[in-house]
C-alpha cells in the first residue's frame, strides 16, 4: 500500500526526517512511535502531501506521490487525520461530515455513509447540529475520525488520537480504529502512547530525532527491553 | 430646529444613510470574505469597485445594454479581474510574510488607479441615467428611486451572498478553508480554486456598489475607490473582520454616520466621523461589534 524509501525533509534548516525508510502493507494497522519532537507528525504531512520532502520517494498503491498536493491525494483514498482533530470548529456536526464527503458526488452513498459513522460514533449523532467548537475533546476526535471515513479512506494516517484523551475514551477510540481496520482500512498510526499503539498494531517502527531506530512486529517492539525502556515506563 | 423638523431632517438621513450603507455594506463584504480567506487586507478592493464601475458605463453606453444586464456584466467582468490579480499578484505572496502581501495590495491598487487613468483619463465621466429620477415624498421625507433601486439590489445580493456561503458545496468549502485551510485540504477541498472563488465573489459584489454609485451620483472617474475602499474597510472592521454579518451591519453604521454628521453638522466632517469611529473600534472593541474574542493558540 505505501512505501517511503529514504525520504528526509527539512523544515528550514532543521532536519526533521532522516533517510526514513517504511513500509505499510495492504489491510496492516502500521505505528510509527516516539517522543516529541521525533518527526513523526511530519512524515504524516508529507505523506499526505502538506510538506515536500527535500529528497526520497512515497510510493502509494505502487504510485509516486511526492509532489502531488494533499487535496488530490483524498480523492485516491489516502486520508490524514490531523494531530489535535482540526475540526472546523464553527460549522456543526453534519456540516463536518459532510466536508469529509466534499469530492463525492453519489447522495445515496453520502447517506448511507453518515449512517456507518453514527453507529461508530452514536455521540456524534446526538449532537448533529451542535457546532464542533462546542464539543469534548474526545468528541472532537471522534467527528476528526468519522470526518475522515466520510472521504472513504483506503490508507488512513492518524495522528495522535489520543492526544488529551481520558484513558478510557483512548481505549475506546482504539477499540474503533481496531473496527476500521478490521472492515478493509489500512490504517499508518503515529502515537506517542506507545502502549496503546502497539497494542492494536501488526508493526511498529521507533522514531527518534528523525530516523529509525529500531523496527519489527509489534510483539516484538513491546517485548524489547529498549522499548519498554524509552517508551513503555518499564 | 423645532423638534418637527428634526424628527424630519433624522427621517431624511435614515433614508440617505442606509442607500449609502447599503453600497459600503457591498465592498465591506468582499473586504471580509477575502480577509476571512487569506487574512490579507486587499487594500486594492476599492478600485475593483471603480473598474465595475467603468465596465457598466461602457455596458450602458457603448453595448447599449439596460440595467440589469450590465450590472451582470460588470459583476462577471471584475470578477475575472479579481481571479486573475488574485493568480499574478497575492498567489505567489501566499508563505510570504502578511506585511510583503499588505504592500503588494497597495501596488494593486496604485495599478489599477493609474492603469486606469492612463487607459479612459482622469476625468470625471457622466453615468447615463438608467431610470429617470423619480422623487417620492413619504410624510415629508423625500425617497427617490435610485436610493430605492440600490437598497433592492444590496438586499438581494447580500441574501444571495448568505445563502451561497451557508448553503451550497463551494460556500462551506469558502468556510471550511478561512477556519482552517490545511483541514480543508486533507479533505480533498482545492484551497487554490476557493481562494479564486471568494476572490471571484467579493470582487463582482464591488463591482455591483460601482454600478450602483454610477447611477445614484452619476459620475465615476478612476480614483472613486479609494475613499468608498477606505470607508468600506473601516465598515469591516467595525461589524468585525471576517465576519459577513458583520461587514453589512459594519457598512450600514457607516453610511448612516455619514448622514447623520452631513445633515446635521457639515459634510466636510464626515471624513473625519468615519475615521473616529474607526479609533474608537480599535480601542474598545478591537475584534469589532459582532467579533469574539478568540484566544490565539499556541
Amino acid at each position: 500500500m505505501l512505501t517511503i524509501k529514504n525520504l528526509n525533509v527539512y523544515y528550514g534548516s532543521i532536519h526533521a526526517v532522516k533517510d526514513l525508510n517504511l513500509e505499510v502493507g495492504d489491510g496492516e494497522i502500521v505505528t510509527l512511535i516516539g517522543s516529541n519532537g521525533a518527526g513523526k507528525s511530519t512524515t504524516l504531512h508529507t505523506i499526505s502531501g502538506l510538506i515536500k520532502p527535500k529528497t526520497g520517494s512515497i510510493l502509494y498503491k505502487g504510485n509516486e506521490i511526492v509532489g502531488i498536493p494533499a487535496h488530490k491525494l483524498v480523492g485516491q483514498g489516502l486520508v490524514q487525520v490531523p494531530e489535535g482533530r482540526h475540526v472546523f470548529a464553527e460549522m456543526t456536526v453534519m456540516e463536518n461530515l459532510d466536508m469529509g464527503a466534499y469530492l463525492r458526488k453519489d447522495k445515496d452513498g453520502i447517506a448511507r455513509d453518515k449512517e456507518k459513522v453514527f453507529e461508530k460514533f452514536p455521540r456524534l449523532k446526538e449532537r448533529i447540529s451542535q457546532t464542533a467548537g462546542t464539543l469534548s475533546g474526545g468528541e472532537q476526535q471522534m467527528l476528526a475520525m468519522g470526518r475522515a471515513l466520510m472521504s472513504r479512506p483506503q490508507l488512513l494516517l492518524l495522528d495522535e488520537p489520543s492526544m488529551g484523551l481520558a484513558p478510557l475514551l483512548v481505549r475506546e477510540i482504539f477499540s474503533i480504529i481496531k473496527e476500521i481496520n478490521s472492515e478493509g482500512t489500512t490504517v499508518l498510526l503515529v502515537e506517542q502512547n506507545a502502549n496503546m499503539a502497539l497494542s492494536i498494531a501488526d508493526r511498529a517502527y521507533v522514531l527518534e530525532t528523525g530516523r529509525v531506530v529500531l523496527s519489527g512486529t509489534a510483539a516484538e517492539l513491546a517485548a524489547s527491553e529498549a522499548v519498554q525502556k524509552a517508551y513503555l515506563g518499564g | 430646529m423645532d423638534t418637527g423638523s428634526f424628527a424630519h431632517q433624522f427621517a431624511q438621513q435614515i433614508v440617505n444613510g442606509v442607500s449609502l450603507g447599503s453600497i459600503y455594506a457591498l465592498i465591506a463584504l468582499g473586504y471580509t470574505m477575502i480577509y476571512g480567506i487569506i487574512k490579507l487586507i486587499n487594500f486594492a478592493h476599492g478600485d475593483i469597485y471603480m473598474l465595475g464601475a467603468y465596465i457598466g458605463f461602457v455596458a450602458i453606453t457603448k453595448a447599449g445594454l439596460p440595467f440589469l444586464p450590465a450590472l451582470i456584466v460588470s459583476m462577471i467582468g471584475a470578477a475575472l479581474a479579481g481571479i486573475i490579480i488574485e493568480r499574478i499578484a497575492y498567489r505567489p505572496m501566499r508563505h510570504a510574510p502578511r506585511i510583503a502581501a499588505l504592500i503588494t495590495a497597495i501596488g494593486v491598487s496604485f495599478f489599477l488607479e493609474n492603469g486606469m487613468i492612463l487607459l479612459v483619463t482622469p476625468q470625471p465621466r457622466t453615468f447615463p441615467a438608467v431610470f429617470a429620477p423619480t422623487v417620492y415624498h413619504i410624510g415629508g421625507v423625500v425617497v427617490n428611486n435610485q436610493q430605492i433601486l440600490i437598497l433592492a439590489s444590496a438586499l438581494l445580493l447580500m441574501l444571495a451572498l448568505t445563502y451561497i456561503v451557508n448553503k451550497t458545496k463551494a460556500g462551506k468549502a469558502m468556510r471550511a478553508v478561512s477556519y482552517d485551510s490545511d483541514a480543508a485540504k486533507l479533505m480533498g477541498i482545492d484551497t487554490d480554486r476557493v481562494i479564486s472563488t471568494t476572490f471571484a465573489l467579493g470582487s463582482s459584489l464591488a463591482a455591483a456598489a460601482g454600478v450602483l454609485v454610477g447611477i445614484y451620483y452619476n459620475s465615476i472617474d478612476p480614483l472613486m475607490g479609494m475613499m468608498p475602499g477606505i470607508k468600506a474597510f473601516i465598515a469591516a472592521v467595525v461589524g468585525g473582520i471576517g465576519i459577513l454579518p458583520g461587514a453589512m451591519l459594519g457598512g450600514i453604521i457607516m453610511g448612516l454616520v455619514e448622514a447623520m454628521v452631513s445633515g446635521f453638522f457639515s459634510s466636510t466632517y464626515r471624513d473625519a466621523a468615519a475615521f473616529a469611529i474607526l479609533i474608537l473600534i480599535l480601542l474598545y472593541k478591537p475584534t469589532g461589534l459582532l467579533g469574539k474574542n478568540v484566544k490565539e493558540k499556541v
